[in-house]
C-alpha cells in the first residue's frame, strides 16, 4: 500500500478508550436536496471516544451527514440525537449543540478580520460568556498545542494552509467541545502540508476526543481510527474496524473504492 | 535515464543568485514618463495636445481668478477696480461678494446674535466623530482636538456667552474620569457621540434643555427594557418590547415630565435658549443639519434593510423590498413633496411636524434603500463558510452578524457606501424645491436678487460648490483611509 502521509510515529493509545456513552444517536435520517435524496436511511450511534472515519466518493453524503450533526443541514427525516438533545427546528437546542460540538472545515474558515487569537476568544467570549482575560488564556493553551502561538497577533490571511486549519482546529477547541467533527481537513492544503494537520489531529485523538473525520487520509485511518465508516449514494455501505476495513472489504463498492485511492 | 537527451548537462546549483537592484532606466520618474506619457509617437502627439489644451484653458480662466476683487460693496465697484486696475478690457472675478455676503451663505436668516449656536454645533460635531471615525489616538487628532477648545473658547469671548465653555469642560472632565477608568481616548468620547444629536438640536432650535434630555430618557428607557426582555425571550420580542416601551414613553410619560422640568427651571439661563424657527435655518446650516443627521440615520437603517432582505421570513423580507424598490423607484424630489405638501393632508388639523424634520426623514430613507442595496451587495460577497463557521460555533443570528458578517459585509461595502453619503449630502440643495434655503439656489438666488450684486454669476456657485467639493471629498478622502486600514491580506 503506498500511501504518501502513511502514519509512522507511535501512537499512544493509553487515553483512547471508547465507553458505553452514546454521544451522537442517528436513527432512520433521511435529507433530500429539493428532490434529490442525499442521505438514505442512515443509522449510526457513536460512542464517547470514538474515532471514527467516514469515506467515500465525492457526492456520497459523508460531508452533509456530519454537517447534519450540528444542523448546517436540515434533515427532513429521522432523529438525530446529540449529547442528549435531539436536533429539531428550535434555535434554542442548535445553538446548545452547536457550542458542544466543534467543527474543523475543508477551507479552514477563519475569520480574515480578526487576529488569531481574537478569532479563538470569539465564540468563548460571545457564547460561553468567558471574561476576556480568562479567554485568551485557554485561547494560548490550544495554540501552544497546535504549536503556533507565536502568530497569534497576526491575521489568517498572513499564515500558510497548514497553520490556519490548525488555528481553526484550535479554535474549535477553546469551546472545549465534546465531539470534533472534520469536514475534509486536509482536502484543501499542499502535500507539504497535510502531516502537520494530521498530526495536530493524532495527538487531539490520543487525548481520547470524540471524533468525526470525513477524509481520505487512509493513513490516518489506519493508525487512529476505531471505526471505519464506507457511504455511498447517500447510505452507509459497510463499517468495520479499520484493520479488517482495508485488508478484508466485504462489498464490492468498498472494494473498488479502495482500489482506487489505493491502488497506485 | 535512458530518456535523457544526448546533449542535456548535468546541471547542479551550487549557490543562490541573490537579489539585486533593477537597472536606473527602469525606476523613477523618468520610467512613468517613458511608459505613460512618451511611450510611442501616438502617444507623444497626444501627450503634446494634451498639454496644449491645459494652456489655452488655464490662460482663459487663470486672469479672471487671479483679476478676482476681495473688498468693494457690489458688482458695479467691483468691475470698476478690475477696469482700472487691468485695463477696460480685462475680465475678474467679484469675490467681494463672498466676503460680503458669508453670513448669507453660511447661516441662511438664522438670527445674527445666535450664531455662535450653529458654529458650536459643528465644533461639537467634529468632537463626536471622533471616536466614531478613529479608533487610535494619533497626534494629529490631539492637534485637531487642541484647535477645537481654543476654537470654542475664542466663540465665547466674542459672544460674551459662557455656554461653551461650561459644556467643553464637561466633556473634557467626564471623558477624563472614563480615561481614567480605562476607556482609552478618543474612545471615551462615544458618550457623548451618541449625545451629540440632543446637544445639536438644543443648540440649533433653542427653547428648553428638558425636551432633548426626556427624548433621549426615551432612548434610554428603550434600550433597558429591550436588554432586559432579550435576555428572557430572544433578540426579536427584546427589540419590538424596547420600541414599543419607547414610544409609550414619548407618547405618554416624555410631555409631563418637560412640562414639570420647564415649570421647575423656567427660561433661566443654562437651561434655556432663546428659540430658533425651521423657517430662520438657510445656507450651510440647513444643508449639515440635513445631511448629517440623514448620514447618521440612513446607516443603522440601511444595514437592518439588507439583512431583511435576506431574511428567512417572509414578512420581514417582503417588507424590506416592497420599502427598498419603492423608495429607489421614486426620485428624491416626489418624496420632498410628499412630505411638504401631501402630508398635510394627511395629519389632523392643526398638527405642526417640523418641515426641516419631514425633509429630514424623507432623505433618510431614501439613502437607506440605497445603503441597503449596496450592503447586500457586500453580503453577498462573503463566502457561505463564515456565515458556518460562526453558527458552528454556536454564535446565534444577531452576534455571528454584528461580529462576523457585517464587519466584513460593511468593509466590503465602504466605497458604495461613502458614494451614498456624498449623493445624500449634494442631494440636500433639493430642498430648494420644498421652500427651505439651500445655499445652491436658495440663497444664491437671494444674493442675486439684491440690488447690488445683479448680474453676478459665476461666483457663488463657485463658491458654494467649491464647499460641497471640499466635504464630499473628505468623505472620500476618509473613506479611502478606512480601507486602507482595515486591509487584512497580506500585511
Amino acid at each position: 500500500m503506498s500511501d504518501p502521509h502513511a502514519i509512522t510515529r507511535e501512537i499512544d493509545r493509553s487515553h483512547m478508550t471508547v465507553s458505553d456513552e452514546v454521544a451522537i444517536q442517528i436513527t432512520n435520517m433521511n435529507k433530500w436536496y429539493g428532490a434529490f435524496h442525499v442521505l438514505r436511511d442512515i443509522n449510526m450511534t457513536v460512542y464517547r471516544g470514538e474515532r471514527i472515519v467516514i469515506c467515500g466518493p465525492s457526492g456520497s453524503g459523508k460531508s452533509t451527514l456530519i454537517r447534519c450533526i450540528n444542523r448546517l443541514e436540515e434533515h427532513q427525516q429521522g432523529q438525530i440525537i446529540v449529547d442528549g438533545i435531539e436536533l429539531t427546528s428550535d434555535l434554542k437546542n442548535i445553538d446548545k449543540v452547536r457550542s458542544e460540538v466543534g467543527m474543523v472545515f475543508q477551507h479552514f474558515n477563519l475569520f480574515p478580520h480578526l487576529t488569531i487569537l481574537e478569532n479563538c476568544t470569539l465564540a468563548p467570549i460571545w457564547v460561553r460568556k468567558i471574561p476576556k482575560k480568562e479567554a485568551e488564556e485557554i485561547a494560548m493553551h490550544f495554540l501552544e498545542k497546535v504549536k503556533i502561538p507565536e502568530q497569534a497577533h497576526k491575521y489568517p490571511g498572513q499564515l500558510s494552509g497548514g497553520q490556519q486549519q490548525r488555528v481553526a482546529i484550535a479554535r474549535a477547541l477553546c469551546m472545549k467541545p465534546r465531539i470534533m467533527l472534520f469536514d475534509e481537513p486536509t482536502s484543501a492544503l499542499d502535500p507539504e502540508m497535510i502531516k502537520e494537520v494530521l498530526d495536530t489531529m493524532i495527538e487531539l485523538a490520543e487525548e481520547g476526543m470524540t471524533m468525526l473525520c470525513v477524509t481520505h487520509e487512509m493513513g490516518f485511518a489506519q493508525a487512529v481510527a476505531n471505526r471505519v465508516v464506507f457511504m455511498d449514494q447517500g447510505q452507509i455501505v459497510e463499517q468495520n474496524e479499520p484493520k479488517e476495513f482495508f485488508n478484508n472489504p466485504q462489498s464490492d463498492r468498498t472494494k473498488l473504492f479502495l482500489s482506487q485511492i489505493l491502488g497506485h | 535515464m535512458s530518456d535523457t537527451h544526448a546533449q542535456t548537462e548535468l546541471f547542479v546549483r551550487h549557490e543562490m543568485i541573490p537579489p539585486s537592484e533593477p537597472p536606473a532606466l527602469e525606476t523613477g520618474a523618468i520610467k512613468w514618463l517613458r511608459e505613460n506619457l512618451f511611450s510611442g509617437w501616438l502617444n507623444t502627439i497626444l501627450t503634446i495636445l494634451g498639454l496644449l489644451v491645459v494652456f489655452g484653458l488655464a490662460r482663459l480662466f487663470l486672469p479672471w481668478f487671479l483679476h478676482g476683487v476681495w473688498n468693494a460693496n457690489s458688482l458695479g465697484e467691483c468691475r470698476e477696480i478690475i477696469a482700472q486696475t487691468w485695463g477696460p478690457d480685462a475680465s475678474g472675478a467679484c469675490w467681494a461678494m463672498i466676503r460680503e455676503r458669508w453670513n448669507q451663505f453660511m447661516f441662511g436668516f438664522y438670527p445674527r446674535e445666535l450664531y455662535w449656536r450653529p458654529v458650536l454645533a459643528l465644533l461639537f460635531l467634529l468632537v463626536g466623530l471622533a471616536p466614531v471615525l478613529y479608533s487610535e489616538l494619533s497626534s494629529k487628532l490631539v492637534a485637531a482636538g487642541a484647535v477645537i477648545a481654543a476654537l470654542i473658547v475664542v466663540l465665547a469671548y466674542n459672544y460674551g456667552v459662557w455656554l461653551p465653555v461650561g459644556m467643553l469642560v464637561t466633556i473634557a472632565a467626564v471623558s477624563a474620569i472614563l480615561d481614567a477608568r480605562g476607556a482609552k481616548w478618543p474612545r471615551n468620547l462615544l458618550w457623548f457621540s451618541a449625545l451629540y444629536p440632543a446637544v445639536a438640536f438644543w443648540l440649533l432650535w433653542g427653547g428648553s434643555v428638558w425636551l432633548p434630555f426626556v427624548a433621549v430618557l426615551g432612548f434610554v428607557l428603550g434600550f433597558i427594557v429591550m436588554r432586559l426582555v432579550s435576555a428572557q425571550l430572544g433578540a426579536i420580542l427584546g427589540a419590538s418590547a424596547g420600541a414599543v416601551a419607547a414610544v409609550l414613553w414619548w407618547s405618554f410619560g416624555a410631555g409631563p415630565l418637560d412640562e414639570a422640568l420647564i415649570g421647575m427651571t423656567g427660561t433661566a439661563r443654562p437651561f434655556w435658549l432663546q428659540t430658533v424657527t425651521s423657517d430662520q435655518f438657510g445656507g450651510f446650516v440647513l444643508a449639515f443639519t440635513i445631511g448629517v443627521t440623514g448620514i447618521a440615520a440612513s446607516l443603522p437603517l440601511g444595514i437592518l434593510l439588507a439583512l431583511g432582505r435576506r431574511s428567512d421570513m417572509p414578512l420581514v423580507k417582503v417588507i424590506s423590498v416592497g420599502f427598498i424598490e419603492f423608495i429607489r423607484g421614486v426620485p428624491l424630489i416626489t418624496l420632498l413633496f410628499v412630505a411638504s405638501l401631501l402630508l398635510n393632508y394627511f395629519l389632523p388639523p392643526g398638527t405642526n411636524f417640523d418641515i426641516i424634520l419631514r425633509v429630514i426623514i424623507m432623505v433618510t430613507l431614501f439613502a437607506a434603500a440605497y445603503i441597503a442595496e449596496v450592503i447586500r451587495g457586500g453580503l453577498a460577497a462573503l463566502p457561505r463558510g463564515q456565515y458556518e463557521a460562526a453558527a458552528a460555533l454556536g454564535l446565534d443570528y444577531w452576534k455571528s452578524m454584528r461580529l462576523v458578517i457585517l464587519p466584513q459585509a460593511l468593509k466590503i461595502s465602504i466605497p458604495g457606501i461613502v458614494s451614498t453619503f456624498i449623493g445624500l449630502f449634494k442631494d440636500t440643495t433639493l430642498v430648494v424645491f420644498v421652500g427651505l434655503l439651500d445655499p445652491l439656489k436658495g440663497i444664491t438666488d437671494a444674493v442675486r436678487a439684491a440690488i447690488e450684486w445683479k448680474g453676478i454669476y459665476w461666483e457663488p456657485y463657485l463658491f458654494v460648490g467649491s464647499i460641497f467639493f471640499i466635504v464630499c471629498f473628505s468623505m472620500s478622502r476618509y473613506s479611502m483611509y478606512l480601507e486602507n486600514k482595515l486591509k487584512r491580506e497580506h500585511r
